[in-house]
């Protein structure tokens, strides 16, 4: 160990790279095994949009989990919620929907989507304040009480708003492609990977550079001692918890125009996906969370491509294999 | 006593509903005829013993798993494909479960192994992924599983309805096969019930527990927790198998609904809180329980959904659809983790205390 004067720069930690070689490494893997350059550019792009949808959805559970050490298993009602809440914006602007109009479609997808975080978020508020404050600590409880308001929910929406598939047709500007040569990609795709760096972009200057940012880090290495510095930390939980709410409601939003459909029932099988990137990229890290989406995503849409049998189990493939190689993920989060 | 393993329902009140439930479950072919009881009564059977299974897992070890109803599916579709494939005989019976029943254990073996050396946090995560790709797998490999329609079969001679034992003039009551079957549904869940019982009071059960109550100190003390823990797995995972078999031979059928999807863990979830972690005893309550709402309480939702759009009150029929039971049983669940952690059984032993399962961490 070598003595540090006061005067030195602190020692930077050691940049741990492999994980972020890992999908870009699968990706130029799969050039010779697609064969045409066109459909590996189409299906990366896809890929990547994807992730990006599966990020955004992902992020506020991974954060709440690194944060609170609290697993939300009903993480995925907000994704539900927050696509019917779009619906309810598009139903009576259905018109402006349909205007081929990039400017009049954002008009209306915009308030949309900020309505859906609103109400996930406010959401997000009650189910904290009601369901995981008494719980606080207890890993068994809260499976439970969050796999209680899963179902709730789930049949709230039933109740509300009938047991039917409502479709979400994307905005007419948002459809086709655009073509470059010989590759195509799809034009929402575009929007979605957009939204989803300018989300990982923005989770990552707030964590990293502000003050904010400092606290919930500092609270996640050792809450007690931020606490014992003076700092309100169940506040600062509190507004995880709404954000991850909220960013999960956009998730839902961009996913219900991606499939074009909302239905209560696509919670659960998001929720299983989610879970999948969470573990993958290790519980409560966002660099990791973000990799293990991108990586999810190509293993979903390079095996749909090549095995399309495999791609029903190929989500569990990967995450036993990311497991084998670290049993915590791919960034474990120190304190846990 | 000694069926009991020693450890007596402990309460005047349980004891007495317990009778009750068991009385009414033996008597059922002779006390309320039709073919609905029936059917009531043996799938309370067949979940008690089920629930009973994860209670094993939930209330004795701490860990979630959200995999038991594949294991479950498991032991329905082995028997139903082998009846299916080999006709209905008894050696096809004798396959399924012979088929059936280590393959569900190897499975839990190897998540077990895999995942129950992290948190517990993570098992519930892993198990729910892994259980999802099942389901999915079931339903696509359909030239063996029937796909979304599922398998329906023949059962062996003696077991069909149409197989009169003892005729009606004799004692004014039919025996026929359909209710040979109920009481093969019966005694093996009973059997099935009382050996989780050995289980879980035997000095393995105590490991278990003090894994549950501090894993840190259960491990200092020496025992190696991932083995038990796996082994409890691997056990839950038999006598899940062991419900699916008795399911699908009530129902001559194996389907993704009848046994593979994620609502039927949700019910199971459900159950076992209802009735009680860690009784076991519980299992058997919150089955009742259950199963009676989901089969008489939507009727009764039915008449006030009716009721109240008559009234002209608004959401409320929606909230009170007959397709919404779930949704008042989500609520109760709710309330009774936070409120009775312990369950019905829990209340009646302890009064207002709540020693049970879930205060440690």
């Amino acid at each position: 160990m070598t003595e540090l004067a006061a005067s030195d720069p602190l020692p930077k930690p050691k940049r741990d790279i492999a994980p972020i070689l890992l999908p870009i490494a699968l990706a130029l893997l799969m050039i010779p095994l697609i064969g045409s350059t066109s459909s590996w550019l189409t299906l990366t792009a896809a890929s990547l949009a994807m992730g990006m949808m599966i990020f955004i959805m992902a992020s506020g559970l991974t954060l709440v989990f690194g944060l609170m050490d609290v697993l939300n298993f009903g993480h995925g009602a907000f994704i539900a919620v927050g696509a019917y809440i779009a619906t309810l914006v598009f139903a009576p602007f259905a018109a402006s929907v349909q205007a081929d109009s990039l400017l009049v479609n954002l008009a209306v997808l915009a308030p949309a989507a900020l309505l859906s975080m609103a109400v996930s978020g406010a959401l997000g508020l009650v189910v904290e304040r009601v369901l995981i404050l008494p719980v606080y600590g207890q890993h068994l409880k809260q499976i439970l009480m969050t796999t209680g308001g899963l179902i709730v929910a789930e049949q709230t929406l039933y109740a509300l708003w009938g047991p039917q598939i409502i479709p979400m047709p994307l905005p007419a500007s948002l459809r086709g492609s655009f073509i470059l040569g010989d590759v195509a990609i799809a034009k929402y795709r575009v929007l979605a990977m957009f939204i989803g760096l300018a989300v990982f972009i923005a989770i990552q200057l707030v964590l990293n550079r502000t003050k904010l940012g400092l606290l919930i880090r500092a609270g996640v290495e050792n809450r007690e001692m931020v606490e014992a510095l003076g700092y309100r930390i169940r506040r600062l939980f509190l507004g995880v918890f709404m954000t991850g709410s909220a960013l999960a409601g956009l998730g839902g939003v961009m996913w219900a125009l991606y499939r074009e459909q909302v239905h209560a029932s696509m919670s659960d099988e998001l929720t299983v996906l989610i879970f999948v990137v969470v573990i993958i990229g290790g519980l409560g890290s966002i660099g990791g969370c973000f990799i293990g989406a991108i990586l999810v995503a190509m293993v979903a849409n390079y095996g749909g491509f090549l095995v399309p049998k495999l791609a029903l189990v190929s989500n569990i493939l990967l995450m036993v294999a990311i497991l084998m190689w670290r049993p915590r993920g791919l960034y474990a989060v120190t304190s846990r | 006593m000694m069926i009991l393993s020693g450890d007596p329902p402990r309460s005047r009140v349980l004891t007495l509903v317990l009778v009750v439930i068991i009385l009414a479950l033996a008597a059922t072919p002779f006390l309320f005829p039709g073919a609905k009881a029936l059917n009531v009564a043996a799938k309370i059977c067949v979940f008690a013993a089920l629930v009973a299974s994860y209670d094993l897992l939930l209330g004795y070890t701490g860990s979630v798993s959200f995999a038991h109803t594949m294991f479950y599916g498991i032991g329905s579709y082995a028997i139903a494909i082998a009846l299916y494939g080999m006709g209905p005989n008894w050696a096809a019976v004798a396959t399924g479960i012979v088929v059936g029943l280590p393959l569900a254990a190897l499975l839990a073996l190897a998540i077990g192994l895999f995942s129950l050396r992290v948190a517990a946090i993570f098992f519930a995560m892993i198990t729910l992924a892994v259980a999802s790709a099942f389901q999915v797998l079931a339903s696509q490999l359909s030239w063996l599983t029937g796909g979304e329609d599922g398998r329906s079969f023949q059962l062996p001679e003696l077991l069909r309805p149409g197989t009169v034992l003892i005729s009606k003039n004799m004692f004014g009551f039919e025996i026929n096969g359909r209710i040979l079957t109920f009481y093969l549904v019966f005694a093996v869940s009973a059997m099935m019930i009382l050996a989780l019982l050995r289980v879980v009071n035997s000095p393995f059960g105590r490991v278990l527990q003090a894994i549950r109550e501090n894993r840190f100190r259960a491990e200092a003390l020496g025992f190696r927790t991932v083995f038990h823990l796996t082994y409890a797995n691997c056990l839950a995972a038999l006598v899940a198998a062991g419900a699916g078999v008795l399911n699908a031979l009530w129902l001559r059928y194996a389907g993704p609904d009848t046994s593979l999807s994620f609502s039927i863990m949700l019910d199971i979830l459900l159950m076992v809180v209802i009735g009680g972690m860690g009784t076991i005893y519980g299992a058997i309550i919150g089955a009742t329980i259950f199963i009676l709402a989901q089969n008489y309480l939507q009727s009764l939702m039915g008449v006030a959904s009716k009721a109240a759009s008559e009234a002209g009150l608004p959401l409320l029929p929606g909230l009170l659809h007959p397709d919404r039971w779930l949704l008042w049983l989500g609520l109760l669940f709710i309330a009774s983790v936070y409120f009775f952690p312990s369950g019905v059984v829990g209340r009646l032993r302890h009064g207002g205390g709540d020693k049970g399962v879930g205060t440690s961490h």
